[in-house]
């Protein structure tokens, strides 16, 4: 049976507290205010206290409004009935499309069995050469992009989605401004992927605590998908808004801080999300990117820190390139092996002379004379940014590796390169 | 038997529960709350009046006030048996494989499965007779397990000198079976299974003494075993930044580390890297015995995104099972990876409790939890005058990779050795990224001391000479500080930097580690005849990649010999022969 009761006793910041009994823990309950309908979570019981936090936010609620408990945790709708729609972080179309209610599934499901996981080993090829040449992504890992404000991180974002073989995407914004919002509609629309893309979208006008959902409700949607065969990518931007919300609610909720006024589970509660990255066994796969925007480009900031900890890999997107150094994909060993034989040479190559380009240009900086070999460098750098790190390139694996191969013998002598007598005597161009 | 206590839930405050009980509370007691078909486990941690408070090993979703919780009385414990070895288990002891049959993709909740089959028979041998005396941990028979004897020995928990009033005969038994009855001084009789259960949090203390740890644990990664060894029965940790490759470490030290058994606490990590080992490790061959790693490894495995409160008990399920171990007489390696998460579960907890936070949040009982756990490793001599031991090794993932931080600082208290990874090694992809200019050791390695302390003066030299050619650049440094420089350098090269994608350079046996110390020492004490700095380069860079070459060579094989005489023709080359 669905009780209701009307005795709010407080309200501060999006969290009420109501007297109810037999309310389960993080169940869902819908709160009629003047302004309308809105749905809330409980997320602490004392006694008969039992507090919530309210989606909508606690803007207009009146102390004697109506609290609905209706008895089960947050769920949403899945299937192929979402595919191309547009739904805000508690699941409500912003289409202008119809509700829907078809196979409700609770979201914040349990963790993989670890033994029922098995070794990521299918390359997503991207046409973005810093990532499919040098840091591979690989179906069913969890990366993030670590940008500051103001860098193209959504938009690599996009043009990731576009072009990543897999069969569903799905876009899960928190605290987006709108123009960003209309971005990636748009430019999924205009490339025709828009019919596979399912969009939960949490603008940063939206009240805080929907920002919360809209990583558990992509997932749960995500999971869905992949335990029906699907190869599932999952793009949320940007996480540090969700580590905010985070922060907001648990101070609200008096908790105790621990670094820089977030909660202690920051690295539980992230981990939470990102571990949903799976590979199913017989199944399809769930594949997260994610936008981690660095305040003040500070990697030890603790939601940039701990994400590191969690994910495999991160792409550092700086001054509008995907920077070589610090970047990694944990996991490209695992297939860079299988595409083709020069592709792991030229990865160590490649980045072996640019880490020698970069100190040639700091001697240069410096006022050091160049020789003979640092001129030979800075014509390899110049090239080597241009047709490589610049996200404007877009080209097949194959394609990078051949035009690889070409800037280096442009530059180089073989000896030069310091690879193996075999593979130039395959590879080298003449 | 007391009446089953039973108390209902009042407060829900994510996995922390509070329940009124009208009788007595256990503290540490483990509790079952019932929610509906599901009976979620719990342990007491703080008793206050009439009100127990609990942290709950799974999720707390629909939890209510009101509902059942059933206390047991007892401690939250593990079962240790034959079988253990080869498993895979969650921080509770559950045995994953079997769970995934019964429930598939997902870890449902609630759901406990005993950790050692029931229906496995085991080959039992007796080593006592009737009217022997014996004491807690006496061996009073084994099984055959994997490749090894593994010993039934008598409880842990009984105290006192016992006599055997009788033992089963050679058979069949499984682990519920009794297979002998001890008779304690008062007279009253225990029955002993090829089973027991022991408590997680309490060390195990059926031994006669304990002893300081003397012999060198070999674990073939040349830089921790020549310059910051680590003994059998000894401590180290390794904190470091993320993608510093503690994780590849810790699994390449499970691999080729010199001890009977590895045990791998896999603590709130990503779950990818467990399965990693999952896969490999059946596929890969122990050197020693010439039998799958899997049979000498037992993991426990409480990842990320599991259950906040089992991974705090995870670390302790796996020095028990370790400890256990110890007790047959064998040397045990126990590798927890990593105690910081173990440490936030903690904080988590003390969080919901509203306990006073200390620094970064971190409870006040922090550092003496960590000593606890570290002061579980140690040789043992047993009553029977065999040794065991149980080493450990924790990898540290400091916030920021800044050390300062609470964890490392606790840490570094109770260790023996400490293996900082540093971001600029690993950035230049120097592996291990161990820094040998902040990692220390307190034990006494294979090398001798007056040997290991010349090769930290020259790291540490070549360092500062490294420092000052920033600033003065190459032309103002002198000939004899550069090739003091190159010599650093080239030890750090060849020596101290292993490929871990060579299969032979991986790991280096400790006969190798001595041999190449000893070369290397001498080319590293000889002046040379080198004019200029571009001919000195020259020399160590041919030097160093000579080296690189033999290095992948398999120890003693011809292709080492020719790769030595090459080295040997290079050095005589430039004229001065060693000082000896």
């Amino acid at each position: 049976m669905q009780k209701s009761y009307t005795n709010i006793i407080q309200i501060a910041g999006d969290v009420i507290t109501v007297e109810a009994e037999g309310v389960g823990y993080s169940d869902i309950a819908q709160i009629t205010t003047r302004r309308g309908v809105s749905l809330a979570q409980v997320i602490r019981i004392e006694g008969k206290k039992v507090s919530l936090q309210v989606f909508a936010g606690t803007r207009g609620i009146a102390t004697g409004d109506r609290v609905r408990f209706l008895g089960h945790p947050m769920r949403v709708a899945t299937g192929e009935e979402l595919l191309g729609r547009i739904f805000n972080g508690s699941g409500v179309p912003l289409d202008h499309g119809p509700l829907l209610s078809e196979g409700l599934t609770d979201i914040g499901s349990p963790s993989v069995n670890p033994s029922r996981r098995v070794v990521p080993s299918k390359i997503i090829r991207t046409g973005i050469p810093m990532i499919d040449v040098f840091n591979s992504l690989v179906e069913s890992q969890k990366l993030p992009i670590f940008s500051i404000a103001g860098e193209p991180y959504n938009e690599l974002l996009a043009r990731i989605a576009i072009q990543a073989e897999v069969d569903i995407i799905i876009v899960g914004g928190m605290g987006l401004k709108h123009d960003d919002y209309l971005f990636f509609r748009d430019t999924l629309n205009a490339h025709g992927a828009l019919s596979r893309c399912i969009f939960f979208m949490h603008t940063a006008s939206d009240p805080t605590v929907e920002c919360l959902l809209v990583p558990d409700i992509s997932l749960a949607v995500a999971e869905n998908f992949a335990l029906s065969g699907k190869r599932v990518l999952v793009l949320l931007t940007d996480m540090t808004n969700f580590a905010d919300s985070l922060k907001e609610i648990a101070i609200t909720m008096e908790q105790v801080p621990s670094n820089r006024g977030y909660p202690g589970d920051l690295y539980s509660q992230l981990a939470a999300r990102y571990e949903k990255a799976v590979d199913f066994e017989g199944a399809g796969s769930i594949t997260i990117l994610a936008a981690t925007t660095m305040p003040g480009d500070d990697v030890t900031h603790p939601v940039p820190d701990n994400t590191g900890y969690i994910t495999e890999g991160q792409f550092y997107l700086k001054s509008g390139v995907i920077e070589p150094f610090g970047s990694l994909s944990r996991l490209k060993q695992q297939v860079n092996g299988k595409t083709r034989a020069d592709h792991r040479t030229i990865m160590d190559t490649m980045i072996q002379l640019f880490a020698s380009y970069r100190e040639t240009l700091e001697k240069q900086s410096m006022g050091f004379q160049m020789s003979a070999w640092d001129q030979k460098l800075l014509k390899y750098g110049a090239l080597f940014e241009s047709n490589m790190m610049s996200l404007k390139v877009n080209i097949s694996l194959e394609k990078a590796l051949d035009l690889g191969w070409k800037i280096l013998s442009d530059c180089f002598t073989p000896e030069e390169t310091g690879i193996k007598l075999s593979v130039i005597q395959q590879f080298w161009p003449r | 038997m007391e009446n089953k206590r039973t108390g209902q839930v009042i407060k829900v405050n994510a996995n922390m529960v509070t329940a009124q009980v009208a009788g007595q509370i256990v503290q540490n007691e483990v509790a079952y709350i019932v929610c509906g078909q599901e009976r979620l486990k719990a342990e007491v941690i703080r008793v206050r009046g009439d009100q127990a408070e609990m942290q709950v090993y799974e999720s707390t979703q629909g939890l209510r006030t009101g509902d059942t919780v059933e206390f047991t009385g007892e401690l939250l414990s593990v079962e240790l048996g034959p079988g253990l070895l080869g498993q895979i288990f969650d921080g509770l002891q559950n045995p994953l494989p079997a769970l995934a049959e019964k429930c598939g993709f997902f870890l449902k909740r609630g759901v406990y499965l005993e950790a050692l089959p029931d229906e496995a028979q085991w080959d039992f041998t007796p080593l006592v007779k009737p009217g022997d005396k014996v004491m807690a941990g006496s061996w009073l028979g084994f099984v055959p397990e994997k490749i090894f004897r593994h010993y039934i020995m008598a409880p842990f928990a009984l105290s006192g000198t016992l006599e055997v009033e009788s033992i089963s005969p050679a058979g069949k038994y499984n682990l519920k079976q009794p297979v002998a009855r001890l008779r304690d001084s008062s007279g009253s009789l225990h029955e002993v299974c090829l089973q027991q259960l022991w408590p997680v949090k309490i060390p195990i203390f059926a031994y006669a003494e304990k002893l300081r740890p003397m012999e060198p644990l070999v674990t073939k990664m040349r830089l921790i075993d020549s310059l910051f060894p680590v003994n059998r029965g000894g401590t180290y940790c390794t904190p470091g930044p993320f993608g510093a490759g503690k994780t590849v470490l810790q699994q390449l030290i499970s691999r080729h580390a010199e001890v009977d058994i590895v045990i791998i606490a896999a603590c709130g990590e990503r779950a990818g890297e467990v399965v990693e080992t999952l896969k490999t490790f059946p596929g890969l061959t122990d050197p020693r015995t010439k039998k799958p790693l899997i049979d000498r490894t037992i993991i426990i495995c409480n990842t990320s995104s599991m259950p906040v409160a089992a991974r705090e008990s995870s670390v302790y399920t796996a020095v028990t099972i370790a400890e256990y171990y110890r007790q047959m007489g064998l040397n045990v390696l126990l590798l927890a990876d990593s105690t910081s998460r173990w440490a936030q579960a903690m904080r988590e907890m003390s969080g919901r409790l509203e306990e006073i936070p200390g620094e970064e949040a971190f409870p006040a009982y922090l550092e003496s939890r960590i000593a606890s756990f570290y002061e579980r490793a140690g040789v043992v001599r047993l009553r029977s005058g065999q040794t065991g031991s149980v080493t450990i090794g924790g990898a540290v993932s400091p916030a920021g990779g800044n050390f300062e931080e609470p964890v490392t600082q606790a840490t570094l208290k109770v260790v023996g050795a400490f293996h900082g990874l540093s971001r600029e090694r690993s950035d230049a992809r120097k592996y291990p990224a161990i820094d040998p200019l902040i990692s220390w050791s307190k034990y006494e390695g294979f090398v001798k001391s007056e040997n290991r302390e010349k090769l930290h003066a020259l790291l540490r030299r070549g360092n500062e000479i490294s420092q000052m050619m920033k600033v003065i650049g190459e032309e103002g440094t002198s000939l004899k500080d550069y090739i003091e420089y190159l010599k650093s350098e080239f030890f750090d090269f060849v020596y101290l930097q292993q490929n871990a994608f060579d299969p032979v350079d991986e790991a280096t046996t400790k006969e190798r580690q001595v041999y190449l110390l000893d070369f290397i020492g001498g080319i590293l004490k000889t002046d040379y005849d080198l004019q200029d700095k571009a001919s000195a380069l020259h020399f160590f860079q041919s030097l160093r990649q000579l080296m690189r070459t033999w290095n992948s060579a398999s120890y003693g094989s011809p292709e080492f010999k020719k790769n030595e005489e090459q080295i040997s023709t290079l050095l005589e080359s430039k004229g001065l022969k060693k000082e000896k």
